[in-house]
């Protein structure tokens, strides 16, 4: 065995080296944002919100990939949120012990980390191709399959940590089980239940890949879910990757919206968390 | 408890007998509701995998299984083999979990045995916000920021050592053209890195207290508890953390296809552009009409994606889960 000294010095050299790599992460996240920051900050304007997407040199906008983003987001949520929750439950609840839940908790584990591109190829095969046309419907569709494990996963957690005696006591009180989980379950598991509903909008609205092959992007004005549908991601990708310096300063701007917004939720959600904790 | 508070003055006072009614219609539906739920979870995985298994079938019956292990992408005269990109994939993902991996071990130790308990908080959750930056994110900063890095201080003076090193060189030859495998593997090291610290950092943290006392009672140094106690206590599940980090890596889309070079050809050199099975599926699919053998080819390429981060995933998840059973 080394001399104590040695041993002494290598402990203090890791130390360091291992200090020096947390403050190398943070570092990371610092320059990704400074990035943001100083690239996006000065293409941010009002006309960013207002403005429809145009030909470069014409002063366009963001306004339809914006909303339409927010319109893709609302739905998948409305659809994704509600079966992800009862999900959840039946795997916290019903499905517990059973070799259904055991299998269900399994496929949402790894829908939870597959990668989000063949989400949007599972759509294009199945909505898209059948049905005529990329569109706004396939878009949210595809974010809604993205968020479900999401909300599936921590709205399980969360139940878990509710104690069995709660739910006995209703029991003995001769509530069905829909009041004991919709009014003593879910409302002592509400600040984790709406983390993982955060944490899901966050996850859709920075999804990108999926909406290739879905909602496709649109660079007019369009309400029409049957149609292709703008969106913040898209618009980025278009605009990064163009030789026009007015559309890459539009891309800075736009992906310092969406940092900002997903970061903001992020940080909402581990506030809600640490105050049921 | 607030929550029995809040239902005593919901729940109306009424005769046991109407009271007995009330569940027997609506707790039925409810239940049903809950297991259709928990079914449509479970269904959901089986009809991607049909879905892109059905999609791809037409390329697979076209080239046969020589699909493969054929090095070849030419649209021009309609030959299609998947060999670079699945290369591209386990290579970006490999670089990607040999960068994190080092890093990851460094940051738990400092997590989990250094650091004040006022900071741990704060860093720990500034590790994660790495993971939830947008995958397009990534990309831009790569593409705008790494990119220029690379082939300016970075490739120049690997290509002039390394470079002319033997066999070694290989991986290091090639024009400094920014990007690349090295690259992408790199943004993609960023990208896994917090999953893989918060799943080591909790592992860490189920270190019976006892185990790590007695190891320091018999004088052991704090790297050497780390080393000796903690991890080989969680290696199962931190091997199923490594292995998280590899399945995310494998299908990450849009941060690889900006930085990775799309270039369809095989290459030995970290420095090589080449292509990932999702940054070709990205990039092509725009010029694969409906009925085209390139978008069935591309489909295909989504299938063996599929099964890759299956397995890479499902044995994750077994070693992770293996001790908490």
């Amino acid at each position: 065995m080394a001399s104590l000294a040695a041993r002494r010095a290598k402990d203090t050299t890791i130390k360091a080296i291992s200090t020096v790599f947390a403050v190398f992460a943070i570092f990371l996240l610092a320059w990704i944002l400074w990035t943001l920051l100083a690239r996006g900050l000065p293409a941010l304007s009002l006309g960013v919100f207002t403005n429809v997407t145009a030909p470069p040199g014409q002063n366009g906008g963001l306004a339809n990939a914006i909303v339409g983003s927010l319109i893709q987001i609302v739905i998948a949520m409305a659809i994704g949120g509600p079966i992800g929750i009862f999900a959840g439950t039946f795997l916290a609840e019903n499905g517990k012990g059973t070799r259904i839940g055991a299998a269900a908790r399994f496929v949402n584990d790894i829908l939870l980390s597959a990668p989000s591109i063949l989400v949007g190829l599972f759509i294009y095969g199945f909505l898209v191709v059948p049905f005529g046309g990329f569109s706004g419907w396939a878009g949210a569709l595809a974010l809604a399959i993205l968020v479900i494990p999401v909300v599936v996963r921590t709205t399980e957690d969360m139940l878990n940590l509710v104690p069995v005696g709660l739910r006995e006591a209703a029991f003995a009180l001769g509530a069905p089980q829909w009041k004991v989980v919709m009014f003593i379950t879910w409302r002592a598991a509400k600040a984790g239940i709406v983390t993982g509903v955060l944490l899901a909008i966050a996850r859709a609205a920075g999804e990108t890949a999926p909406l290739l092959f879905t909602s496709l992007g649109n660079n007019s004005w369009s309400l029409d879910l049957s149609k292709p549908m703008a969106s913040l991601p898209i618009a980025i990708y278009q605009y990064a990757g163009s030789p026009f310096d007015d559309w890459v300063a539009l891309a800075w701007a736009g992906a310092l919206i969406i940092t900002v917004g997903v970061l903001v939720l992020n940080i909402l959600a581990r506030l809600f968390l640490a105050r049921t904790k | 408890m607030d929550a029995t508070m809040d239902t005593r003055g919901g729940g109306q006072i009424e005769p046991i007998t109407k009271a007995k009614a009330t569940g027997a219609v609506s707790d039925p539906i409810f239940i049903a509701l809950l297991w259709a739920s928990g079914i449509f979870v479970l269904l959901l995985l089986g009809l991607i995998i049909a879905q892109l298994f059905m999609g791809g079938l037409p390329a697979l019956q076209h080239f046969g299984l020589d699909f493969i292990w054929t090095a070849n992408w030419n649209p021009v005269t309609e030959n299609y083999g998947a060999l670079v990109m699945i290369y591209g994939t386990l290579f970006s993902a490999v670089i990607a979990v040999v960068v994190a991996l080092p890093l990851s071990f460094g940051i738990a130790f400092f997590l989990t045995e250094i650091c004040p308990q006022a900071f741990k908080r704060p860093i720990g959750v500034a590790v994660q916000l790495l993971a939830a930056v947008p995958s397009i994110i990534y990309g831009m900063w790569g593409f705008f920021v790494i990119v220029p890095l690379m082939a300016a201080y970075v490739q120049p003076p690997l290509i002039e050592t390394l470079g002319q090193v033997p066999i070694l060189g290989l991986l290091f030859s090639g024009p400094p053209l920014g990007s690349g495998m090295l690259t992408a593997g790199l943004i993609l090291a960023v990208m896994i890195l917090p999953f893989i610290t918060a799943m080591f950092v909790e592992t860490l943290e189920s270190v019976p207290p006892m185990l790590k006392e007695s190891a320091y009672g018999v004088g052991g140094t704090t790297y050497e508890v780390y080393k000796n106690v903690s991890i080989p206590y969680g290696r199962t599940a931190m091997v199923g953390a490594i292995m998280l980090g590899l399945g995310r890596a494998l299908g990450e889309t849009m941060a690889v296809t900006f930085v990775i070079g799309n270039a369809t050809r095989l290459s030995a050199s970290l420095f090589a552009p080449g292509a990932t099975i999702a940054s070709t599926i990205a990039n092509e699919f725009p010029e694969a009409p409906i009925g085209s053998l390139k978008l069935t080819s591309l489909l295909q390429l989504g299938f063996i994606l599929f099964v890759i981060s299956f397995i890479v995933l499902a044995l994750s998840r077994a070693l992770v889960r293996s001790r908490l059973d």
